[in-house]
């Protein structure tokens, strides 16, 4: 192709922006290579004016000269989708990691780039199409066996129209190169099917019928999240958080814990340190559900904070982009970026090289567009084949100052549906999850009863209420029945919407045992107490939380938590106003 | 053949343009002036225009003063000779000694594959148990210590140094005091430190342009030394002002500035060098502690803010103490685990205690009656502060536990905690 010959020359580099000017024509967006001694440094065009193009680097840019050759490539930024992505670790760009160690060693070497997929692997291959089959975009021609899922082999994302079934192999183990199908499309184009596609991150796959609206309650198994401010399947989220609210901790325990098939982790511009601890854990932890590690279930994307700018801005692309490939196979995806501030950074520090008219702190004007158009790409679907599959998007912000008034939470907030905030003074006062329950909102609904829940809910208000008064009031000036009502919310904060990380039982509850205990906690809510002192009070739910704490650890319905329910139980009876 | 250009056309802060052929993005340069010679780093290219940060500042650079580029970026020599020697920012002599040419590598090399770093695991011990005890310090962390103006932040940072078992430590000064770099040499000298502590030092009266190659020249040394299997700690003071010279350099370009005129690029500068700090698998480790003041007490002030992001938890130092909120070790959870079984419990428990103690004393200093409870809580508010919030502490952690406990048992009923009760059990001091 005459595509292949087209070339530049470098006049110009500012940090990781470089110049280019160009001889033939280049298209926006399309992937280029700067040509510097025996590097060749991966970049995007990302603006062109006359004769010159702006490109994004997606490496250090230290050495590159003023007329050193640029190569472009005709391809927008894309990634290989196919067997073998479960349990990867892939920088932003999709390199496997721990395969670029085995090659270079301890250091991230410039230039450096491999397959996503290991071609040369081989995949047992079962047809399920027979030749005259007619089948559209996103509907599997046969699977190949991939951890614990059937991965199916399908018809490209991108052809439009029908496509009939010429020819497909019989079952056996065939690479990622071998072609596996060949099928017609409308136009009487013949396309050969390999089991490795590719696809352009920055553009959403839609081989579905319809998408349909998020209602079912995805199970975090994090209490004051499937209680007070639940995610749906195929939802969004977002958790801002000051530096130190335990973001990541959420993230993390939400990726081991979500009722989910596939998680999809976008370590975006944040600690290699965390990513690590992922690395570390997942492939020794077992899932309950499958009962196979962790990591079978899990692809990493990680491009943390001293890799290299450009390429954090497109890992998050790379990761909804292959969260959408598994959703076509009718799974439910999940998917966590930490943070999408950085990844807005990224965008700013480019737009400040190029020397855009900045807007709110220095962000671009285009940067709600960009969030919203990723948050979007989030959606519960069906398929053409009669599956449904999902890809739900959380998101942490890293509010700069752990203020929510910046422009990349208000963007997120335009979007989600729903808003887990994060406060510094309960992550201070040791309450975590430190999801503020009063600030926080959810546009979805719980699987815990309505009704019960707003009394649970005023309860908090009100004990909020109480407290504040009597910081000015003082306790004595407080009656017994309000100041109850404040020992009632914090003793629902302190045994049910706090939630202890460290302990095997307590940091995951499964929904049936959520709604069993909040029941309880919902009758102790609107039960009136025989109680005359507010030392009285105090002492009596300090040990109803004493016993709740202990019970939180035991395992559900086991000998022990039966004999602690009926001690709470007893302790309630012997006050409770009849 | 190094061509020599003698036609700077722009003097603009302490950033020259030259019109000068086939230079390399950071490529150094020499530059000849009335003074003598200094270094000059590529900042930006522009078809024939290249700028260039002079390292000793552009004060004296006449038009037609002689530029020659080297065709290397800034280099920092590695052997066993650095070892208790005392260096500039630009990595000349500050000491007596002779300078290094030997073993030459550039600063400010890749980052580390993720997939190479392992899950750090040693906790470092220091004898202060509001470290030990509730903010544990692990081999490979990067740790600011956020301070403002007065406290004494450089006598904790070398404290720490001098108890904590490590091979080696370098130390960076970045718009230092020439009273505080004094204090630091005869310090480590006093303590017999020195002879294992390389320093590289850019004091308030030098050049801006040298500090911002103080972190740089520090890790990249302390790197080289890592892979040669030494537990190395790093000491960075004060990285606010490394922030600052950023500002400065970043203004000068013309770069439109972001927030409160830092340049948007901070998180990541930051992070390029906070990110140095690992544990090598089968070699050494890279642990970071830097001071990062904070104008104003604010610490949403952008480069504590910015820090806070990217380092692994931080350390107020507020009143000449560490503060219980806030100050967070977030690596402790991968040590305290295998301290001893009480370790987290009373960790959270002590602090929860101490939140109920500071809002008992706003109460009471809004002049309200005190309950029984509140009666409890001042009591054990002020044995926490005296006796295990005191910077000049030195206990071993087991000692500070069951101090905590025997606080704790003097006060309170064991309900009253919020403890499990087999850890009760078992620690509960009995009255």
């Amino acid at each position: 192709m005459a595509d292949h010959l087209r070339k530049g020359k470098v006049i110009g580099v500012n940090g990781n922006m470089v110049s280019v000017e160009f001889e033939t024509n280049v298209i926006q967006n399309e992937v280029a290579y700067i040509v510097q001694d025996k590097d060749r440094l991966k970049s995007e065009v990302i603006r062109i004016r006359g004769r010159r193009a702006e490109l994004q680097v997606y490496e250090d840019t230290d050495g590159v000269r003023v007329g050193d050759d640029v190569e472009f490539s005709g391809e927008l930024l894309s990634v290989e989708l196919g067997p073998g992505l479960l349990g990867q670790v892939f920088d932003g760009l999709q390199n496997p990691l721990p395969r670029l160690a085995e090659a270079h060693g301890f250091f991230l070497k410039r230039g450096v780039y491999l397959n996503a997929l290991e071609e040369e692997q081989k995949w047992e291959f079962t047809p399920t199409v027979n030749v005259g089959d007619k089948l559209r975009a996103g509907m599997r021609v046969g699977f190949v066996p991939e951890k614990i899922f059937e991965h199916n082999i399908m018809v490209p994302f991108n052809i439009a129209k029908e496509v009939e079934v010429l020819e497909v192999v019989e079952k056996g183990k065939y690479d990622l190169k071998q072609v596996i199908a060949k099928v017609k499309d409308a136009n009487g184009k013949t396309h050969m099917l390999t089991m490795k596609v590719t696809w352009p991150v920055k553009v959403p796959i839609k081989a579905y019928i319809k998408k349909i609206k998020p209602e079912k309650p995805l199970v975090t198994k994090i209490r004051i999240i499937d209680t007070l401010v639940p995610v749906a399947i195929g939802g969004t989220f977002c958790t801002p958080g000051p530096f130190g609210a335990g973001k990541t901790v959420l993230q993390h325990l939400l990726s081991r814990h979500a009722d989910v098939d596939i998680v999809v982790i976008a370590a975006c511009g944040e600690r290699a340190g965390e990513v690590v601890e992922v690395l570390k854990t997942f492939p020794e932890l077992i899932d309950p559900k499958t009962k196979k590690t962790l990591m079978d279930r899990t692809i990493i994307i990680c491009n943390t904070s001293s890799m290299p700018v450009a390429a954090r801005e497109s890992s998050v692309y790379t990761a909804v982009t292959i969260a959408e490939y598994y959703r076509q196979m009718g799974l439910n995806v999940f998917l966590l970026a930490d943070s999408t501030s950085r990844w807005a950074q990224a965008m700013r520090e480019m737009s400040g090289r190029l020397e855009e008219i900045p807007g709110e702190e220095a962000f671009p004007a285009y940067l709600e567009s960009r969030i919203a158009s990723f948050y979007e790409r989030a959606g519960i679907v069906q398929l053409r084949d009669g599956k449904v599959g999902s890809v739900t998007i959380g998101g942490a912000v890293s509010p700069a100052g752990g203020n929510f008034e910046e422009p990349v939470t208000q963007s997120t907030l335009k979007v989600v549906g729903a808003f887990h905030g994060l406060s510094r003074d309960r992550a201070n006062a040791r309450r975590y999850p430190a999801i503020d329950p009063l600030q926080s909102w959810s546009k979805y609904e719980s699987f815990i009863d309505a009704e019960a829940l707003k009394s649970a809910t005023a309860i908090l208000k009100r004990s909020d209420e109480i407290n504040q008064m009597m910081k000015v009031v003082g306790e004595d000036g407080t009656g017994i029945e309000d100041f109850i009502d404040y020992l009632k919310g914090e003793f629902f904060d302190a045994v049910y919407l706090q939630q202890n990380a460290f302990d095997k039982i307590d940091e995951a509850t499964i929904a049936e045992r959520q709604t069993y205990v909040f029941n309880l906690i919902s009758d102790i809510i609107k039960s009136k107490f025989q109680i005359e002192s507010k030392d009285e009070a105090r002492k009596f739910f300090l040990e109803l939380r004493q016993k709740f704490i202990n019970w939180n650890t035991l395992e559900f319905q086991a000998d022990d938590f039966k004999k602690i329910e009926q001690d709470i139980l007893e302790q309630i009876k012997s006050k409770k106003a009849v | 053949m190094h061509k020599v250009y003698n036609e700077i056309i722009q003097i603009s802060g302490d950033v020259i343009t030259v019109e000068a052929k086939d230079v390399g993005y950071g490529e150094l340069a020499e530059v000849q002036t009335q003074g003598g010679v200094s270094l000059a780093q590529v900042i930006r290219l522009d078809r024939d225009r290249v700028s260039l940060q002079v390292l000793a500042g552009s004060r004296g650079i006449a038009t037609n003063d002689k530029v020659r580029f080297l065709k290397h970026p800034m280099q920092v020599s590695f052997s066993e000779n650095l070892l208790g020697r005392i260096f500039t920012g630009s990595g000349q002599p500050r000491d007596n000694g002779p300078a290094l040419e030997e073993n030459l590598s550039n600063i400010g090399g890749p980052s580390v594959n993720p997939s190479k770093r392992i899950v750090p695991k040693n906790m470092v011990r220091t004898g202060i148990p509001m470290i030990d005890v509730f903010n544990s310090l692990v081999e490979s962390q990067k740790l600011p210590i956020f301070s403002v103006a007065g406290e004494p932040y450089n006598p904790l940072l070398a404290r720490i140094a001098m108890q904590a078992e490590v091979d080696l430590i370098v130390l960076g000064g970045m718009g230092l005091k020439y009273d505080d770099y004094l204090f630091f040499r005869d310090t480590f000298d006093k303590h017999g430190v020195l002879p294992k502590s390389i320093f590289f030092i850019h004091t308030a009266s030098d050049p801006t342009v040298e500090c911002l190659l103080v972190p740089d020249m520090c890790l990249a040394v302390a790197e080289k030394f890592a892979l040669d299997g030494k537990k190395v700690l790093v000491l960075l003071t004060d990285m606010t002002n490394f922030a600052d010279s950023l500002k400065e350099i970043a203004i000068t370009m013309e770069q439109i500035p972001s927030n409160r005129g830092y340049p948007g690029d901070l998180y990541s500068q930051l992070a390029k060098r906070y990110e140095k700090a690992v544990d090598f698998d089968d070699a050494g480790s890279i642990t970071v502690l830097a001071v990062t003041t904070m104008p104003g007490d604010d610490v949403t002030h952008p480069v504590p803010d910015n820090t806070g992001y990217i380092t692994e938890g931080q350390l107020y130092l507020k009143n000449g103490h560490i503060e219980p909120f806030g100050s967070l070790s977030r690596l402790k959870q991968q040590v305290n685990g295998d301290t001893r079984d009480d370790h987290r419990a009373i960790m959270d428990r002590m602090i929860q205690l101490y939140a109920d103690f500071k809002e008992t004393i706003e109460k009471k200093s809004m002049g309200f009656q005190m309950s029984e409870w509140d009666d409890k809580l001042l009591k054990y508010g002020g044995r926490f502060e005296k006796e295990l919030m005191d910077l000049s502490l030195n206990i071993p952690l087991e000692g500070a536990l069951d101090k905590g406990w025997e606080i704790l048992s003097s006060i309170f009923e064991p309900a009253e905690t919020g403890i499990k009760d087999s850890l009760i059990k078992k620690y509960w001091k009995k009255k």
